[in-house]
């Protein structure tokens, strides 16, 4: 049997003699990804990448790290330090590595069910200590990878593949439960509001703390066909009719609700020393020197 | 009722028919589909099941525990890294003698991260105290998760039991599968009689408390004795079984033109039915091999089997997983049970890591091999090197 090793390739050409301005930061050896056609993963990354790009971050400052799921392919795509980890981890990890490497700009990026299903536990937990890290939640409403299950996002009367005639449980409102565990950084977006996104998330890698960016995506191939949301188009239709613009708002009053306005813009920017800060504070007061 | 569908359908057709109180399930490749299935089932009121759709395995085997104490007949179902998760609880549902019955599709365990088939899954769970049964096809699946629930419940066993199925290659294809009617599968599960279920308030009971260096050791021993008793509850079920569905389960084991063989294999799930073919094959061509196909891996028949190898020339013994540092587990099972008594020449193969593919070939080869086995040794099949 032949080894196959994958071969760094450019990627194809958006216009005769133009490629990809992004191109630099994507493991163009790993394309086509495996998005399903309408995904707002895709939207997701480049708003990342530009975001990166516009703040003209040194690659190599900046690692990802991703779980598991359609969204924990974002590990595997950028050409930055990144690691795929097992389902739910991606925060522990990114909370090692940023201890490890203080001078890093760790960005986790995963899925809500990754995040908030089986790695909840760890979500409150890296809110609570304020480590210094940027998580960025794709929230799909449910689990896009393994087939459109019910998840806690999923909306009450949501249909997935395990909730057929429609979910009865209440579902988180992500931004509320980043703010109530101590986020310094609270933020949602939909794919729709790319350039919005992009600014958001440039903000979120300049602000010490833990940063959390909701960014509501359509899954057309998933919740979208079984809660017949037509194509991505609509979607995005829908989302620019009933996502409201609004910073400041009390994240409790912010629950998406399907049918209803929602709210998107910036709920939180708050300064409180993080985890490092602290940790190095308690070293210099025990024993007189620097962590 | 022949009917043609997946293996997934196969122990959703199962558990349907079960109809377990509790179902507590998180998806995970290549078992979500059962769940799925079982969902369906559910909504469409089919099955009075409380299904619970937890954040995750270890929850999932948490709320499995929980049920089951209370008294509930308890399924589910999960693959590699859920039932990495999953262990921790499952040392505890065996020890707390809860008869909690689990379908595992088998699923390479990470890392790296792979979802195809082998049965490093299965292994880990090796030594948690729940039996472990290998089915060969979705027939099978089905067979052994009505049998499982019998096996199960039996009160001198009183355990976890896991019914392993071949990821993708038994979940996601489509075979002939006959299933038995409704009344039939409910006459034999029969109903559920709980031991000190923590509903029962009159009798208030406590479960989980400390268990020191004065108590631990007999506990285990007890549990021990929980799996000793299997064999006998097992032959005893297939027995019953056979008579029901007119499938011909008879022992820990099947025996494939095993008794003039002189050359064999001894393999577990889907790819005894590879080898079947071979040693058809083979036979045809004159040559003297069988197969020996386990059915109940824990607890490990070692007797019988020992019995069943005895006289042979050479035996090949297939893993799909590694204990790192020393041989397939099953290997070492087989091996350990000839301690003190004249064997065969044994030969570890190790096969089809992470979904690698077992053609018809390279069972040939693991035969033609066994001409000029040394013993003991450890080989690679399928293997680039
Ligand atoms: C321990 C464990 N359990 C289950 C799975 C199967 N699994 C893979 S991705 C996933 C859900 C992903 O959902 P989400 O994070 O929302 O990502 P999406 O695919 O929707 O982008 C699950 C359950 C797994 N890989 N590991
Ligand atoms: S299943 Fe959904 S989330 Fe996954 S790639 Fe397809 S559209 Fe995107
Ligand atoms: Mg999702």
């Amino acid at each position: 049997m032949p080894i196959v090793k994958p071969k760094p390739k450019p990627a194809p050409e958006v216009l005769p003699g133009v490629r990809h301005p992004l191109e630099k930061y994507l493991r163009t050896e790993r394309l086509p990804h495996i998005w399903c056609s309408g995904c707002g993963l895709g939207i997701a990354l480049s708003s990342f990448l530009y975001a990166l790009e516009e703040l003209e971050i040194d690659p190599d400052s900046v690692a990802v790290v991703s779980g598991i799921g359609c969204a924990g392919r974002f590990a595997g795509y950028v050409r930055l330090d990144s690691y795929h980890t097992t389902h739910g981890r991606a925060i522990p990890f990114a909370t090692g590595l940023k201890l490890a490497k203080p001078d890093l700009n760790v960005v986790v990026f995963s899925g809500d069910g990754d995040l908030f299903a089986i790695g909840g536990n760890h979500f409150i937990h890296a809110a609570r200590r304020n480590v210094d890290i940027t998580v960025l939640c794709v929230n799909n409403f449910n689990y896009g990878m393994t087939g459109g299950q019910v998840g806690p996002t999923t909306p009450i009367e949501g249909r997935t593949t395990t909730t057929p005639y429609g979910n009865f449980e209440h579902p988180f409102n992500l931004v509320y439960l980043a703010a109530s565990a101590g986020a310094t950084y609270v933020a949602r977006w939909t794919t729709l509001h790319a350039r919005r996104l992009k600014e958001s998330i440039k903000e979120a890698l300049q602000h010490p703390g833990f940063n959390f960016i909701e960014i509501i995506s359509p899954c057309p191939t998933n919740f979208g066909r079984r809660n017949r949301l037509g194509d991505a188009l609509d979607e995005m239709r829908y989302y620019a009719e009933k996502a409201m613009i609004r910073h400041g708002v009390d994240p409790a009053e912010a629950e998406v609700v399907p049918g209803k306005e929602f709210i998107v813009g910036k709920f939180l920017e708050v300064r409180k020393p993080t985890y490092y800060e602290l940790y190095r504070r308690k070293v210099e007061e025990l024993f007189g020197r620097d962590a | 009722m022949k009917k043609v569908m997946t293996g997934h359908k196969a122990v959703a057709e199962a558990m349907r028919q079960i109809e377990p109180d509790v179902v507590a399930v998180y998806p995970i490749t290549p078992q979500s589909e059962i769940a799925e299935y079982y969902a369906q089932y559910v909504a469409d009121g089919i099955v009075r099941t409380e299904l619970v759709p937890v954040e995750s395995e270890h929850s999932a085997m948490s709320a499995c525990v929980g049920a089951a104490a209370a008294g509930a007949r308890v399924i589910t179902a999960t693959a590699s890294q859920g039932l990495a998760l999953m262990v921790e609880i499952l040392y505890i549902a065996a020890s707390m003698r809860l008869p909690i019955v689990m379908a595992l599709a088998n699923r390479a365990l990470s890392g790296p991260i792979n979802i195809h088939c082998d049965h490093s899954d299965a292994y880990l769970a090796r030594d948690s105290g729940a039996v472990q049964i290998f089915a060969e096809s979705a027939q099978e699946a089905y067979d052994y998760m009505l049998m499982a629930q019998r096996i199960a419940e039996h009160k001198n066993v009183r355990l976890p039991v896991i019914v392993n199925l071949d990821g993708f290659t038994l979940t996601h294809s489509s075979q002939v599968v006959e299933t038995l009617s409704d009344e039939v599968v409910k006459g034999f599960v029969g109903d559920y009689e709980p031991f000190y279920p923590l509903l029962d308030v009159d009798n208030p009971t406590v479960w989980g408390p400390f268990a020191m260096p004065d108590y631990y050791f007999e506990l285990k021993r007890a549990q021990q004795a929980g799996m000793e008793a299997v064999p006998e509850v097992f032959l005893g079920v297939q027995g019953e079984y056979s008579k029901l569905s007119g499938r011909n389960y008879k022992g820990f084991f099947e025996a494939y033109k095993l008794d003039d063989a002189e050359r064999v294999i001894v393999v577990m799930g889907s790819t005894a039915g590879t080898a079947k073919v071979v040693v058809n094959e083979l036979r045809e061509k004159g040559e003297r091999v069988g197969l020996l196909k386990v059915w109940l891996w824990r607890p490990f028949p070692r007797k019988e089997i020992a019995d069943a190898l005895a006289g042979k020339k050479a035996v090949a013994i297939m893993d799909r997983a590694i204990s790192f540092g020393n041989m397939g587990a099953l290997y070492l099972d087989i091996t350990s049970a000839f301690a003190g008594r004249e064997g065969p020449v044994f030969v570890n193969y190790i096969y089809g890591l992470g979904g690698r593919d077992v053609p018809a070939e390279h069972i040939v080869q693991v035969f033609e091999g066994l001409k000029d086995a040394e013993p003991g040794e450890l080989r690679y099949i399928g293997l680039r090197e």
